[in-house]
């Protein structure tokens, strides 16, 4: 009776606390995936028709045959796997030399989370003008090596915007990665080593059988946050490439989003958005499963 | 103290391998420096070159004049003043209320027990993977039926459920960290719930919320996709949208000067934010990611 | 001024984890009364119940006329010092003194009197403008007892409020508790794990195990006359020895020796125990002797702590306190029980038999 009345106080006062929060969320993130299901159902196309019209899964089956769809499946692909891959080794090595104690340490780990700080719309801005194809420092850089002679249009030629794009996300969000993993190795135990090196052990060996094993939980976090974040990639590519050149590094957003303002078709964007958010769904499922087992191990 | 130098004496052993290690470290710190700065940079001395020098082949790196000119450009010709005060407004008015929402939400996921606990963070955890593409269709539609198009509102709402479940996040991981005694103490010195979480949490909290703040902040400043929907009319445009249409704005010539201009003075407030806070958005994040 | 009474109290986390299975039990004004027994047998759990911070399962709280059971914690009039201090680190050490006092709505003149007294009476006038963080743990210490004696409130509690100074302050501060709790003519709560402090510091000393109250005496009587088994061998350093014997011809046998069972009816086992300090070299007219092996010495510095095997049970080893200036030349001890210092309890309960 008396435990009642005051649990129920805290539950009471719990509630109230949380809930603006909560219906905030709900409005923001739950209702416009709960919409997309149900419009994804319709036929809604404000260029050609005003009413929506039920149409089940004829969306989906539209999917199944548009080759548009299926190209910029592959370019999110290609962008998330190769940029992610990409991230972790010079995360990874960045980390390792910013845990290192060296004079000005301070000043470098600051500089090392600008990328990750600056705005991803205008940082696109910049790696554009970098790749410029008649201005552009990285072709004036590779002739002053003499490693090419004639101007390369990096935006211009389909592979090469490709990899443009990829080194200018890789630029941008290594950062993150490192911040993480550099939380990950100061959290290691120095004995961990000075016992490991007691025992013989060379630095080599020290990082495979202590520090990577240890890094695990935080390489895997890192992995999960990256790949869902890359597989949504939308405001880089757009300002770097647009999609272009004919199409080729058009991402799934990019796809979305032209099908939602360009072309106003909401029902078939809406399953698109549908599609998407499931595909990232079952990825995250599995790296959280790795994860949890990963945690596991551990202890 | 001894401590560190117990530390210190472990990794003291000086030799010639030493020294060849030092300077390899040397580089690696000089090259990471020279990875992340190096665009920004050249982006900073674009900027502040003369026309001739921007579309000079080969580049010039070391430009004999200097100028201010398309700084000032961007304020005579172009509204940029009130693209700045825009971003400024609806991301300061966002972070406020993120965390006005945020920190009571994490303080009663931290302490009291509520039904639901575990779903509620499940699902906070969740929704920080997604990315925002998924959401702008919905929430255009939501802006539409609540007649919010060009209306700032419609950036401030979205701005600060993007940034709750980082907050919450965050803040929930701080308040684990805050002795329960103190809230006892209070309790027993006769505050009640409102008076502890004013008087004692809140001013005990105060760190946490500038840290949680400066990265809703960041987020809030960098967001793209919303404001290029949301807004149309140009007066209420962000700096990212307002400086990423500025080379599709012209149809002679792209204004390379400007738009290096406008991306500098779109960074700056993030260049500042970082040098200052360096240490509370890597514990932010951390915290955000690891903990949660 | 009022008592404080805990009737049949009881707090269940989940039919696993119950701190508190049974206890009840009364302080008077200007009693001190301390919790003692090892971490995790509800000690904190107690006090927390007392001073409102959990509900209890079952069972009330009263003060004085009062039940204030169901009462708020801030409406109990009670002070608490936490193990941590709970300083309020935003504030100085003077408003932290007057939290309390600001809620309660007195005059601004009447708390600056208060806390200027109890600041004086602790020494800590110069103190008084400081954060919390910039005091050292003893200060720290005083200003969380002035928080709490500020209030006046109708009952102290305690929870191991000396447990974070270092090993000589606490020894200067304990003899200061007594002396400032003794000017209170209040009922105090003192939880602690550390038996000098339970000896020294309290009127009452309830010993709690497993969630229960196994005895409540004055210490002294806490020491000589030890309810159970659990007390016996908790209370007193170096520990007692405690062996379970085998009877026969109404006197237990520690190994080759009988020891004389001074009860109507002799069971047919029995746990003998004897404290160290008790176990003396036999002089010739002693009875209740024994013989051993000397093992090991353990210099104590004004005393030698031997442990020797007992003839014919070599399984049994008995601890003895001897004066350091003893020598001895043969590994081979004979020891005499005093009497009246032996302790009987039952082998099945561990209660106390005689
Ligand atoms: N809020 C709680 N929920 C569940 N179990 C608890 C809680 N608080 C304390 N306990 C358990 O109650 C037992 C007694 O704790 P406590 O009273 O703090 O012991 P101590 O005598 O050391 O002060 C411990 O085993 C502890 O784990
Ligand atoms: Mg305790």
């Amino acid at each position: 009776m008396q435990l009642d009345k005051i649990q129920k106080r805290e539950q009471l006062t719990g509630w109230m606390l949380t809930l603006p929060a909560l219906l905030l969320l709900l409005l923001v993130f739950a209702y416009p995936i709960g919409q997309a299901f149900w419009l994804s159902l319709f036929t809604k196309n404000l260029a050609t028709q005003l009413q929506p019209v039920y149409s089940g899964w004829n969306n989906y089956v539209r999917m199944v045959f548009d080759g548009r769809f299926w190209e910029t499946m592959q370019n999110t692909t290609i962008f998330t796997c190769v940029s992610v891959f990409l991230e972790l080794l010079l995360g990874m090595g960045i980390a390792l030399v910013l845990n290192q104690s060296f004079p000005g340490r301070g000043i470098v780990r600051t500089i090392a989370i600008l990328p990750w700080a600056l705005p991803t719309a205008l940082m696109a801005l910049a790696w554009a003008w970098i790749f410029n194809d008649q201005y552009g420092v990285w072709n004036d850089i590779l002739q002053r090596l003499g490693l090419i002679h004639t101007e390369i249009n990096w935006l211009g030629e389909p592979s090469l915007a490709m990899m443009a794009a990829i080194a200018a996300e890789v630029w941008k969000t290594t950062p993150f990665i490192s911040i993480l993993l550099l939380a990950g190795l100061q959290s290691i135990p120095v004995e961990l080593y000075e016992a490991h090196a007691l025992d013989g052990a060379n630095p080599w060996q020290s990082f495979w059988r202590i520090t990577l094993p240890l890094l695990m939980p935080q390489i895997l976090i890192a992995l999960l946050f990256r790949f869902a974040q890359a597989f949504g990639v939308f405001d880089l590519v757009l300002v770097m490439t647009g999609g272009g050149p004919a199409g080729a590094t058009e991402t799934v957003s990019l796809y979305i989003y032209a099908m939602v303002m360009r072309y106003l078709d909401f029902g078939y964007g809406a399953a698109l958005i549908v599609v998407t958010f499931l595909l990232l769904v079952a990825a995250v499922a599995i790296v959280s499963f790795l994860l949890s087992k990963a945690r596991n191990s551990k202890f | 103290m001894s401590l560190i130098q117990n530390l210190k004496l472990v990794h003291l052993p000086k030799s010639k391998t030493s020294n060849y290690s030092h300077l390899l470290l040397s580089v690696f710190v000089l090259l990471v420096a020279i990875f992340c700065l190096a665009p920004v940079l050249w982006q900073l001395l674009t900027s502040l070159k003369v026309n001739a020098d921007i579309s000079a082949v080969p580049n010039v790196y070391i430009p004999k004049r200097y100028t201010l000119a398309h700084y000032t450009e961007l304020f005579t010709r172009r509204p940029f003043l009130n693209y700045i005060f825009n971003s400024a407004l609806v991301s300061i008015t966002s972070t406020v209320l993120c965390l006005a929402l945020g920190a009571p939400a994490a303080y009663a996921l931290a302490r009291l027990r509520i039904w639901g606990e575990q779903v509620i963070l499940a699902g906070v955890l969740i929704v920080t993977l997604f990315p925002y593409i998924l959401l702008f269709l919905g929430l255009l539609q939501v802006v539409q039926a609540l007649h919010l198009g060009n209306n700032y509102l419609a950036l401030i709402i979205p701005y600060t459920a993007i940034n709750l479940p980082l907050t919450i996040l965050v803040m929930r991981s701080f308040f684990q960290q805050l002795p329960r005694d103190l809230e006892d103490a209070a309790k027993v010195d006769g505050y009640n719930i409102q008076q502890i979480l004013l008087q004692i949490v809140l001013p005990m909290t105060v760190p946490a919320l500038v840290t949680t703040g400066i990265l809703a902040f960041i987020f809030a400043w960098n967001e793209f996709i919303f404001a290029l929907t949301f807004i149309t009319r140009e007066s209420l445009k962000t700096i990212p949208v307002a400086t990423a249409q500025l080379g599709s704005s012209s149809v002679f010539e792209i204004p390379y000067g400007a738009i290096a201009a406008a991306t500098v003075l779109g960074t700056s407030p993030l260049v500042l934010l970082v040098l200052l806070f360096q240490r509370r958005i890597v514990q932010g994040l951390t915290a955000g990611a690891v903990k949660g | 001024m009022a008592n404080l009474e805990l009737r049949n109290l009881n707090k269940t986390y989940s039919s696993k984890v119950v701190p508190v299975k049974d206890i009840s039990l009364k302080v008077d004004e200007g009693e001190f009364l301390t919790l003692l027994g090892p971490s995790g047998c509800g000690k904190s759990t107690t006090l927390r119940l007392i001073a409102g911070l959990e509900q209890p399962t079952r069972g009330q709280i009263w003060i004085g006329e009062r039940n204030v059971t169901d009462l708020r914690s801030g409406d109990r009039n009670i002070a608490m010092v936490f193990q941590s201090y709970a300083l309020y680190p935003h504030m100085t050490v003077a408003e932290n003194i007057a939290s309390s006092l600001k809620l309660r709505h007195l005059s601004k003149l009447e708390i600056r009197q208060r806390v200027t007294d109890v600041a004086t009476k602790l020494g800590l006038e110069e103190l008084t403008q400081r954060k919390p963080s910039q005091l050292s743990g003893g200060q720290r210490q005083r200003v969380a007892l002035a928080r709490a004696l500020v209030r006046q409130p109708d009952v102290f509690l305690l929870d191991e409020p000396l447990s974070n100074l270092d090993a000589l302050l606490r020894e200067r501060v304990r003899a200061e508790l007594k002396q400032l709790f003794k000017a209170q003519n209040t009922p105090v709560v003192y939880v602690t794990h550390d038996q000098t402090e339970a000896m020294t510091l309290s009127s009452k000393v309830a010993v709690l195990y497993n969630g229960n109250l196994q005895q409540l005496d004055p210490p002294q009587r806490i020491y000589t006359h030890p309810a159970n088994r659990f007390v016996a061998s908790f209370v007193g350093s170096p520990q007692m020895n405690l062996f379970v014997l085998s009877c026969r011809d109404n006197a237990a046998w520690l190994g080759n020796f009988p020891i004389p069972v001074p009860l109507p009816t002799v069971p047919p086992q029995i746990v003998l125990g004897i404290r160290p300090e008790n176990v003396c070299l036999a002089r010739a007219e002693d009875t209740h002797t024994i013989q051993g092996q000397i093992y090991l010495v353990e210099s104590l510095g004004m005393q030698n702590l031997l442990s020797v095997r007992v003839q014919g049970a070599p399984e049994l080893t008995i601890r003895a306190l001897l004066p350091a200036a003893w020598q001895w030349s043969d590994d081979i001890v004979k020891l005499t029980l005093s009497p009246q210092s032996l302790h009987w309890f039952d082998a099945a309960t561990g209660d106390r038999l005689f």
